[in-house]
């Protein structure tokens, strides 16, 4: 266990039971009534969530940047997210989400889709600028149809619902959207986990890695599949979630030696912390209506990301 | 012990290029730009595959072979670190074929890098030569049979050329094999023990230096007439 994995458990591990307390009305489980209920039914299943979501983010972020070499590149890259909202946004059009299981199932066909889309341009041959292009095209489709479907609304309630489940939340969650994203979530992390060692043979480049004996189109697949499950997953159970892939192993590499397998499992517990701590920040804000998850945390990020940009710029970063 | 090529043909690059190398030994492959040296050097590494022809190590064909990796050390031309990294974390990366985390090759590799000193260093902030060594180093770490590299002295000054020269010849003669794509005739007259000449990818010339870098085939493939100056071993080009 490295230094950053320790410092963000334990992190993690003390920000849990603030969590559960805080919200528009805090838990005193001493005169609060209805606390066992309230604890178990909203708030436990909301703050279970958002280690997942936020778990699954930050890993893929982890290995999207180990894989591209590039301190700035995103899960989002790879047009899985928009995939999978695409996906919602047709079970919402459709009127589907009234249904307990339509929506999230939408949004991981529509991830799957994507993947699949993926794989089929770019999985034979490995290449990394093939990919990378393949994923912002698939994003691009993704991000137009969507686009489409928004225009198209059957009606405005429709439009509005769209909007709304767009600017990603973990509002009103319980724990079928855990039992739904737990398992894929986890399944994804692992397999991100397994590239580990090829995603550091790529520090020195893809011919060394080959030499090495890095199997990169195996190495491929296992992303894909890897950031699929944990992005389309969250997606699926949360709408679209921003910066947080982007963001979080920038916080987490200067806790370790920087070596990309180093980084996968402190920022699957960093992505946690910080999607945990965003939501229950977003519940205690003093606003009319609770502040979208997604909108607080491009607001938290754009802003970390220009700071990064100039930090580069600087030669610093 | 012997990394071997059967009439490998790819298109644009290579045309039915043979040979057979042994080990103990440095072999230079010299040619103009385009002539197909790195794409000779790439497959003889495993890394392309060719349309026609195989490479085989000993006997057995290089593309059925599960210990390709540890065998054969590949140093590109233009080599990369990605990350911030610590010299130790680039070296031990050489250790992946074997899947080991072993100490003692790494510490040997760093010792005969001459890199003692430099292990929590920024690989990323060396000078150029600095880094040259460390990547070597991590070729050196694998503990391969063969160490294949493209250019490894473009970019080094004349002192830290002569330094890695040095160096790879203290591995050819601890047994192993060096392939190293030249670009510098001269180094290549002075420093390896067989050359092969590329011209736009067929092998022209598989021989001691001094006979496949004569004056006449210099004219012949690079287009330029030139004479050798100085006595064996020290040998320097000058223009006619």
């Amino acid at each position: 266990m490295n230094r950053a994995t320790l410092i963000f458990g334990v992190l993690l591990v003390v920000a849990l039971p603030l969590s559960l307390l805080a919200g528009r009305v805090w838990l005193d489980p001493s005169s609060t009534p209805n606390t066992a209920i309230i604890l178990a039914e909203l708030r436990l299943p909301r703050a279970v969530l958002a280690i997942i979501v936020g778990g699954g983010l930050g890993a893929a972020g982890a290995a999207m940047q180990g894989y591209l070499r590039n301190p700035l590149a995103d899960p989002g890259l790879f047009g899985i997210a928009p995939g999978a909202a695409l996906g919602a946004v047709v079970a919402l059009w459709f009127g589907y989400a009234t249904s307990e299981w339509l929506l999230p199932l939408f949004a991981l066909i529509g991830a799957g889709g994507a993947m699949a889309l993926l794989a089929a341009i770019a999985g034979r041959t490995g290449g990394i600028a093939l990919f990378t292009l393949a994923g912002l095209m698939v994003a691009s489709l993704a991000g137009a149809l969507t686009a489409l479907a928004i225009s198209m609304a059957p009606n405005a309630f429709a439009m509005s619902e769209i909007v709304l489940w767009l600017n990603g939340a973990l509002t009103d969650r319980s724990w079928r959207e855990v039992w739904i994203a737990a398992p894929l979530v986890t399944l994804g992390v692992a397999l991100l986990w397994r590239t580990g060692r090829s995603l550091d043979a790529l520090t020195l480049g893809e011919p060394v890695a080959r030499s090495l004996g890095i199997d990169t189109s195996k190495l491929l697949w296992l992303l894909i599949l890897g950031i699929g499950l944990t992005v389309g997953a969250s997606v699926a159970v949360a709408g679209i979630i921003g910066f947080v892939g982007l963001i979080v192993p920038h916080l987490v590499r200067p806790l370790t030696d920087r070596r990309p397998s180093q980084l996968i499992v402190p920022s699957a517990l960093a992505g946690a912390l910080l999607v945990l701590v965003a939501d229950s920040v977003v519940r205690v804000l003093p606003l009319v209506t609770e502040l979208r998850l997604g909108i607080a945390l491009s607001l938290l990020g754009a802003p970390f990301v220009l700071w990064l940009l100039i930090r580069m710029r600087r030669g610093l970063a | 012990m012997t990394l071997a090529a059967q009439n490998l043909s790819l298109a644009g690059r290579l045309k039915n290029v043979s040979c057979a190398l042994e080990k103990g030994g440095i072999t230079a492959i010299c040619g103009p730009n385009g002539a197909g040296k790195s794409s000779l050097l790439q497959v003889l590494a495993g890394l392309l595959e060719t349309d026609a022809g195989q490479v085989t190590l000993d006997g057995e064909s290089l593309a059925a072979l599960d210990s390709r990796a540890k065998r054969l050390g590949y140093l590109p031309q233009a080599p990369e670190i990605a990350w911030d990294v610590t010299v130790r974390s680039v070296v031990e990366l050489g250790r992946i074929p074997h899947r080991d985390a072993a100490t003692a090759p790494v510490e040997a590799a760093i010792a005969a890098m001459d890199l003692a000193g430099y292990e929590t260093r920024r690989a990323q902030a060396l000078s150029g030569g600095e880094q040259a060594r460390v990547l070597l180093a991590r070729v050196l770490a694998g503990e391969p049979e063969w160490i294949l590299a493209d250019e490894p002295l473009a970019a080094l000054d004349i002192g830290h050329q002569q330094a890695l020269v040095g160096h790879l010849k203290r591995e050819a003669r601890a047994g192993r094999g060096v392939v190293l794509v030249l670009h510098d005739l001269a180094m290549a007259m002075n420093h390896a023990d067989r050359v092969l000449v590329l011209d736009e990818g067929r092998l022209v010339a598989d021989a001691g230096p001094t006979e496949a870098l004569s004056s006449e085939r210099i004219a012949e493939v690079w287009g330029v007439e030139t004479r050798w100056l100085g006595e064996e071993g020290a040998r320097a080009l000058a223009h006619a």
